[in-house]
C-alpha cells in the first residue's frame, strides 16, 4: 500500500500542475485509508520493499503518529499548491513550470519516504533528495535575491549532510546495521556493556547536529530567513511547512526508534536541544519585530516556532515530544496560509511586501486577510486556535521537570508576548483604514485560492478546538515507535 | 584594522599550531594561514574602489564579523577532529575479522545471495535486489539533479547574455568551416570502442565488477567525445532534448515498474514468478539486468547533459 | 594509540574530512568552497570503505559455486559508497550549475561580493 504512495510520485516524465495536484490527493488519500485502518486499531506495521525479511531489504514502517503526518503532509502540500498557484504561474518562466512541479513531487515522496522509513541509509538518500528539490524551488523564481539565499541554504545544507552520513557511517561502523530495530537492539547491548560509549555520543551529537542545521535549530538558523522570505509562495509554504519539518520527524524517530530516548536522556543531548530551543524561540521573535518585509517576518517567526519544537524534544519526556509532534502539525497548518495571504495581500500593492504598503490591504480582499488574522491569532496562542493547544501542552509537558520548568515557562510567556508585538500591528495596519491615494485595485477573486485558505482555517480551528483525538492518535503512535 | 587583525592573526596561530600538533593533523597548518590574508586584502581593497560611497564603517564591522567568524569555524574545526580522532582510536580496528560490521546481514547476503538474486557480483546483487528502494531514490536524485540543472542553465530570457550569444554565434561559425582532422579521425576510432566497453560493463554488472553506474558513466563520457569532436549540431539531430527526455524518464519508469512489481510482491509474500538462471550467464539473475541497463541509460544521459548544459545551456 | 596507526585509512579520513569542513566554512571562493564539499564527502566514503575491508579476504565476486561468508569481504560498504558517490555528484554538479548563475550575474565567484553586490541592488 505503501509503495502505492511512493513509487508512482517518483516516476517522472510531463508533469504539469494538475497531474502533481493529483498525486497530491492520491497520496493524501491513501494515508487516510492508512490512517483509518491503523488508528482505530492501534497498531503498527512494517512493509518490506522487496522480497527480503527485515535486516537483508529495505523496509518502511507505519504507525499512528507516521500516518498522522504522512496525512498533514499531504494535505498541507495539496493546500500549498492550490493557494500559490497563481504565484507560480507569475514567477516561474513558462517553460520551467514544468520542472517546478518535478521538484515539487519529488519533495513530497523525499518527505513521505522520511516519513515511513525504517532505513538509516535510505533516510540519508532522502535527506539529499529533499535538499536539492528544496534548494530548487527555492531559486525557481529566478531572481537574484533568490540565488543568493539558494546559495547560503545550498552550502548550510551540505554542511549538514556531510555531518549526517559521518554520523550515520560511525553507526554503521560500531554497530553493522542499518535497520532502526537491530540498530536499536545493538545501541541497548552497547549501552549496557559500555562498549564504544564515546563513538555513540559522536554519533548522536553528529546526526542532531547535521539534521539540526538542515531544520534551523537556533545557531544556524541564519540561512532560513533569506530562504523563505524570497522564494515564491508556493515554495516559501512548503519550505517552512513541511521541509523543515521532515527533518524534525525523522529526529524524533530516531531518538524513539534507534537510540531509545532513555539514552538520549543519559546522554544529555536532551538539554542541549532544549537551550537552543529557547534560544530560538527569543532570537527568532527579535529578528521578527525587526523585520518590516511581511513573507521576511513570517520566516523569522517560523524559527521561533521550530524553537518551540526543539524545546519540546529537549523535554526528553513523552509528553514533550507529543506537544513538539502537535505543534509540528499546527505550525504546518498556520504558516503556510499565512505565507499564502501574505502574498494574495500584496498582490494588490504591486508586489510590494514592505508592511507598511500593505495598510488597509485586507479591504481589498478579504479573505486572505480574514487568514492571516486567524493565523497570527494562532500564533500569539489565543484560545480557539491551535497554536493555543500546542502551547498548552508544551506548558503541562514541563511539570514533571522542575528545573525546566521555570524556564520553559518565562520563555514561552515572553515568546507569546514577542509575538504579539509582531503579529498584532501587522494585523492592526492590514485592517487600519488605507490613506489617500494608497489603495490598490480590487484584485479579481481566485477560486482556488479562496478554497485552500478556508480549509486552512477550518483546520487550525480543528486542531484548536477538537485536538483531543489527534493528541490521542500521537500517544499511541509514540508509545509504538 | 588591518594592523590589529593581523596581530591578531599570528596571536592565534601558534596556539591554533599547537593544536593541529596535537592532532596530528599536520595539513591544517598549512592550509589556513596561507589562504586568509590574500583574501583579506582583496576584499578590502576591491569593493572600496568598485563602490566609494560604501560607508567604510559597515566595511569595519563586517569585516570584525568576518574575523570572529574564521576563529569559530577554525574552532569547531578542530574541536570536531579532534573528538573524530578520539572516537576514531576507540573504534574496531582496521581489516580484522570480528568487527561488529562484519555480522549476520554480510552472510545472509555472501551465501546466499547467489541463491536469491542470481548475482555473482554480490554488490550489485545486494545495491539492486536487497536495498534497491535506496539505489532507485539514488537514480531519482541524479534525474532531478540534471532537472535542476536544466532549470537553471537553460537558455531563457533571464539567462542571456550579449557576451554568450556572440560567443556561441562564433563557435557555430568555426563549426562550420573548420574541422580538425586528427581529432575526427582519431575520435572516430576510439568512440565505438569506448561505447563498447561501456555497454559491456553495463551488461556484466552482475557478473564483474562495474555495472549501471560505471557502465553509464563511460557510455556518457563517449557521447561527450563524439559531442566534441564532431560538434553540437551534429550531435542535436539524434539527440535533442526531446529525445533526452524520453529516454531518461522511461527508463526511470521501466525501473519504477519492475520495482513496484517487486515490492508489491514481496509484500504480500507472493512469489516472483522471474527466471534467475543460471549464475554466470548474461542472460541471467532476473531483473538486476534490465535494472542495470535502466540505471545505465539514466546515468549516460545524464553525463552528457551535464556536459552540455554547463558548455552551451541547451540540449 | 598504536590504534590510530592501525586505523590509519580512518585517521587519514578524519583529516580529510576536517581539511573539507574548514574549507567549506572558511573559502570565500564559492568553486573551492565546493571542491571543500568534495574532499569532506570523499573522506566519509574512504571511512566508509575502509569498514569494509577484512584481512586477506577476496572482493564480493564470487568465485566458484560455493560461498562461504568467510572468504570475502563486507559488500554492504561498497554498496553504500556507491549510492553516496552518486549523491554528491548530482549535488556537485547542481552547485556549480548555481554558481554559474551568479558569475553571470555578478562576474565574480566570491561570495562576501556577491551578497555585497546583490544588497546594493536592493532586496526584491
Amino acid at each position: 500500500m505503501i509503495s502505492g504512495i511512493v513509487t508512482p510520485l517518483l516516476k517522472n516524465g510531463k508533469w504539469a500542475y494538475r497531474l502533481s495536484l493529483f498525486a497530491c490527493s492520491a497520496g493524501l488519500v491513501l494515508s487516510g485509508v492508512l490512517l483509518g485502518r491503523i488508528g482505530p486499531r492501534n497498531e503498527s506495521f512494517s512493509f518490506m520493499m522487496g522480497h527480503f525479511p527485515a535486516p537483508w531489504g529495505n523496509e518502511l514502517s507505519v504507525g499512528p503518529l507516521e500516518a498522522v503526518l504522512a496525512t498533514a503532509i499531504c494535505f498541507v502540500m495539496l493546500l500549498a499548491l492550490l493557494g500559490g498557484r497563481r504565484d507560480i504561474f507569475e514567477d516561474v518562466l513558462p517553460e520551467k513550470q514544468k520542472l517546478y512541479f518535478i521538484m515539487m513531487d519529488e519533495i513530497l515522496a523525499a518527505l513521505l519516504a522520511l516519513t515511513y522509513t525504517n532505513d538509516i541509509f535510505t533516510a540519508y538518500v532522502f535527506i539529499e533528495i529533499s535538499t536539492i528539490a528544496a534548494c530548487a524551488i527555492v531559486m525557481a523564481k529566478d531572481s537574484s535575491a533568490t540565488m543568493v539565499a539558494t546559495m547560503r541554504y545550498l552550502i548550510m545544507s551540505l554542511l549538514g549532510s556531510g555531518l549526517v552520513l559521518l554520523g550515520i557511517v560511525l553507526l554503521y561502523c560500531i554497530t553493522g546495521h542499518l535497520l532502526f530495530p537491530n540498530l536499536q537492539q545493538r545501541v541497548l547491548e552497547l549501552v549496557a556493556t559500555g562498549q564504544y560509549a564515546m563513538p555513540l555520543t559522536v554519533v548522536v551529537g553528529l546526526i542532531v547536529m547535521g539534521l539540526g542545521i538542515k531544520s534551523a535549530m537556533f545557531p544556524f538558523h541564519l540561512w532560513l530567513p533569506p530562504a523563505h522570505g524570497s522564494a515564491t509562495t508556493a515554495s516559501s509554504s512548503v519550505l517552512s511547512g513541511l521541509v523543515v519539518k521532515g527533518y524534525i520527524i525523522l529526529m524524533i524517530r530516531l531518538f524513539y526508534k534507534v537510540f531509545t530516548i532513555e539514552v538520549i536522556r543519559s546522554l544529555r543531548i536532551t538539554n542541549m536541544v532544549f537551550l537552543f530551543g529557547l534560544a530560538g524561540m527569543i532570537v527568532g521573535s527579535v529578528g521578527a519585530i525587526k523585520e518590516e518585509h511581511i513573507k521576511r517576518m513570517l520566516a523569522y517567526s517560523s524559527v521561533a516556532q521550530l524553537g518551540y519544537v526543539f524545546m519540546g524534544i529537549g523535554l526528553g519526556t513523552d509528553v514533550g515530544i507529543m506537544a513538539a509532534c502537535f505543534q509540528i502539525l499546527v505550525h504546518a497548518c498556520t504558516k503556510p496560509m499565512l505565507f499564502g495571504c501574505a502574498s494574495a495581500l500584496s498582490a494588490g500593492r504591486h508586489h510590494n511586501k514592505k508592511l507598511y504598503a500593505l495598510r488597509g490591504a485586507a479591504y481589498e480582499n478579504k479573505l486572505a486577510g480574514v487568514g492571516f488574522t486567524v493565523g497570527a491569532l494562532s500564533m500569539i496562542g489565543i484560545p480557539l486556535f491551535g497554536g493555543f493547544a500546542a502551547k498548552v501542552f508544551f506548558a503541562s509537558a514541563t511539570m514533571a521537570q522542575p528545573v525546566k520548568m521555570w524556564m520553559t515557562l518565562l520563555t514561552l510567556a515572553l515568546s507569546t508576548v514577542l509575538n504579539a508585538l509582531y503579529y498584532i500591528p501587522a494585523v492592526t495596519a492590514l485592517w487600519s483604514k488605507p490613506a489617500e491615494g494608497e489603495a490598490g485595485e480590487k484584485q479579481p477573486a481566485d477560486p482556488t485560492f479562496a478554497v485552500s485558505t478556508v480549509l486552512f482555517i477550518l483546520a487550525v480551528f480543528f486542531l484548536g478546538i477538537c485536538y483531543q483525538p489527534v493528541v490521542t492518535l500521537i500517544q499511541n503512535g509514540l508509545a509504538l515507535l | 584594522m588591518n594592523k590589529m587583525a593581523r596581530v591578531k592573526k599570528e596571536k592565534k596561530t601558534p596556539w591554533q599550531r599547537f593544536c593541529a600538533w596535537v592532532n596530528g593533523d599536520a595539513q591544517e597548518k598549512s592550509l589556513l594561514p596561507a589562504e586568509p590574508p590574500k583574501l583579506k586584502k582583496k576584499k578590502a581593497v576591491k569593493p572600496q574602489q568598485k563602490k566609494a560611497a560604501a560607508p567604510k564603517k559597515e566595511w569595519m564591522g563586517l569585516t570584525r564579523f568576518d574575523h570572529i567568524y574564521r576563529v569559530c569555524a577554525v574552532f569547531i574545526g578542530v574541536v570536531i577532529v579532534t573528538v573524530l580522532m578520539i572516537t576514531v582510536v576507540q573504534l574496531p580496528l582496521f581489516g580484522s575479522p570480528d568487527n561488529p560490521a562484519d555480522n549476520e546481514v554480510v552472510e545472509r547476503y555472501v551465501e546466499d545471495g547467489l541463491k536469491e538474486t542470481g548475482a555473482v557480483n554480490m554488490v550489485a546483487g545486494m545495491i539492486l535486489d536487497y536495498r534497491a528502494f535506496d539505489t532507485f531514490g539514488e537514480s531519482s536524485v541524479l534525474f532531478l539533479a540534471v532537472t535542476c540543472v536544466t532549470m537553471l542553465l537553460m537558455r531563457d530570457r533571464n539567462n542571456t547574455d550579449k557576451d554568450e550569444d556572440l560567443l556561441t554565434a562564433r563557435e557555430h561559425i568555426v563549426e562550420g568551416h573548420e574541422e580538425d582532422i586528427i581529432l575526427i579521425q582519431i575520435a572516430k576510432l576510439i568512440i565505438p570502442c569506448v561505447l563498447v566497453y561501456g555497454i559491456y560493463v553495463v551488461l556484466n554488472g552482475h557478473l564483474s565488477p562495474g555495472g549501471g553506474f560505471s557502465g553509464g558513466t563511460i557510455m556518457g563520457s563517449a557521447l561527450i567525445l563524439f559531442a566534441v569532436s564532431f560538434g553540437m549540431i551534429r550531435m542535436s539531430r539524434f539527440f535533442s532534448y526531446s529525445t533526452f527526455r524520453k529516454i531518461t524518464s522511461s527508463a526511470l519508469m521501466v525501473y519504477a515498474a519492475s520495482k513496484a512489481y517487486s515490492f508489491f510482491t514481496g509484500a504480500n509474500h507472493l512469489e516472483s514468478h522471474i527466471p534467475l538462471g543460471t549464475p554466470g550467464a548474461i542472460l541471467s539473475s532476473g531483473l538486476i539486468l534490465v535494472l542495470d541497463i535502466c540505471v545505465g541509460i539514466v546515468v549516460a544521459c545524464t553525463m552528457y547533459g551535464f556536459y552540455a548544459l554547463f558548455t552551451k545551456g541547451e540540449l | 594509540m598504536e590504534n590510530l596507526l592501525i586505523n590509519h585509512y580512518e585517521v587519514a579520513a578524519v583529516i580529510l574530512f576536517g581539511i573539507g569542513f574548514l574549507n567549506l566554512l572558511l573559502q570565500n571562493n564559492l568553486v573551492k568552497k565546493v571542491i571543500g564539499f568534495g574532499i569532506m564527502d570523499n573522506a566519509v566514503y574512504l571511512f566508509l570503505a575502509s569498514q569494509g575491508y577484512i584481512e586477506g579476504r577476496l572482493a564480493p565476486i564470487l568465485v566458484g559455486e560455493t560461498a562461504r561468508a568467510a572468504d570475502y569481504i563486507n559488500p554492504i560498504p561498497a554498496g553504500l559508497v556507491l549510492t553516496g558517490i552518486v549523491v554528491s555528484v548530482s549535488v556537485t554538479a547542481f552547485s556549480l550549475a548555481l554558481i554559474q548563475r551568479l558569475y553571470q550575474k555578478y562576474k565574480t565567484v566570491n561570495f562576501d561580493e556577491i551578497v555585497q553586490l546583490a544588497r546594493q541592488k536592493g532586496d526584491e
